[in-house]
């Protein structure tokens, strides 16, 4: 295991995905960037179609999960479909040092932003010497 | 003269049919590297395992009604600035890239799993549209065009009289 992977292990960690069989998935995994400053992590998710209302996040314990509900197009008849018509649905493992009183999310344009502030104890300080 | 048993050529050792197979390999193990992506959780994709099926496609939705063309494209998280749309022959193509954000550059990248970079599709319109009055939005990264359709492609009601 290299050293970001070790890393990630103590931070925000996605959970292995759940399948309830390989082909009848019954959630899409939304595409996830995460990065880690100082004081704090941020998750973006990609949640195209969904929006503010069509989100639903939870805690439970240290188990954030993020699930969103696209809205569906009605007009006229399908042609042709790519996308999936599934919610999308992702769990991720939190680590102790995130401040879980004080996570905040927004939702722009298809992007989930989850911010999950660090708390005081581990935070970087600076001791000045008397 | 001697007579020898006719033997059957072993047809792999022939060249056309040994290219023939060659190509059989390669199209099965782009099937099997597909289909493993499939099986596998997109989460535990790592970067080598994806090589062949590098690149940004965003997922296409066509709807028709008797009036109109709708287009929508799955583009999360994009500037309207950076999407470009254009019209020719009867193709609807967008393209666009998606730049690197430069606000979370303060913190060390964890995981990676969103596209960068440049993306383009272009779709077989179903029939003839206006070009003039051609519109599109873009709400909750959703890229949406709507086409009206050409006067001579809409239906049209034939009455029949009855002599």
């Amino acid at each position: 295991m290299n050293e970001v992977a070790q890393k990630e292990e103590k931070a925000v960690r996605p959970q292995p995905v759940e399948t309830e069989g390989a082909f009848e998935r019954e959630y899409v995994t939304p595409k996830v960037n995460i990065t880690e400053g100082q004081d704090r992590y941020v998750v973006e998710a990609e949640f195209p179609g969904v929006n503010k209302e069509g989100l639903d996040i939870s805690l439970d314990n240290n188990e954030l999960t993020i699930v969103g509900r696209r809205q569906t197009y009605s007009s006229g008849s399908l042609l042709y479909r790519e996308s999936h018509t599934a919610d999308f649905r992702r769990v991720f493992e939190l680590d102790p040092s995130v401040d879980t009183a004080k996570i905040s999310a927004r939702i722009e344009q298809g992007i989930l932003t989850l911010t999950l502030p660090k708390t005081e104890q581990v935070k970087p300080r600076r001791i000045s010497v008397s | 003269m001697t007579i020898t048993r006719w033997q059957r050529p072993n047809q792999w050792s022939i060249a056309p049919v040994r290219r023939i197979a060659t190509l059989r390999d390669g199209v099965d193990s782009l099937f099997n590297l597909a289909l493993s992506r499939l099986l596998e959780s997109p989460a535990g994709l790592e970067a080598e395992n994806n090589q062949l099926l590098e690149g940004w496609f965003p997922a296409v939705d066509i709807y028709e009604d008797k009036d109109h063309v709708v287009v929508k494209a799955e583009l999360p998280g994009m500037n309207k600035e950076d999407i470009e749309i254009s019209l020719h022959e009867g193709f609807l193509s967008f393209s666009g890239e998606r730049k690197q954000e430069k606000k979370h550059e303060d913190g060390e990248s964890r995981r990676s799993e969103r596209w960068l970079g440049r993306f383009q599709r272009s779709i077989s319109l179903p029939c003839r549209v206006d070009a003039d009055k051609i519109k599109a939005t873009y709400t909750d990264g959703i890229l949406t065009v709507t086409l009206p359709k050409a006067e001579e492609a809409k239906p049209k009601q034939i009455p029949i009289t009855v002599k």
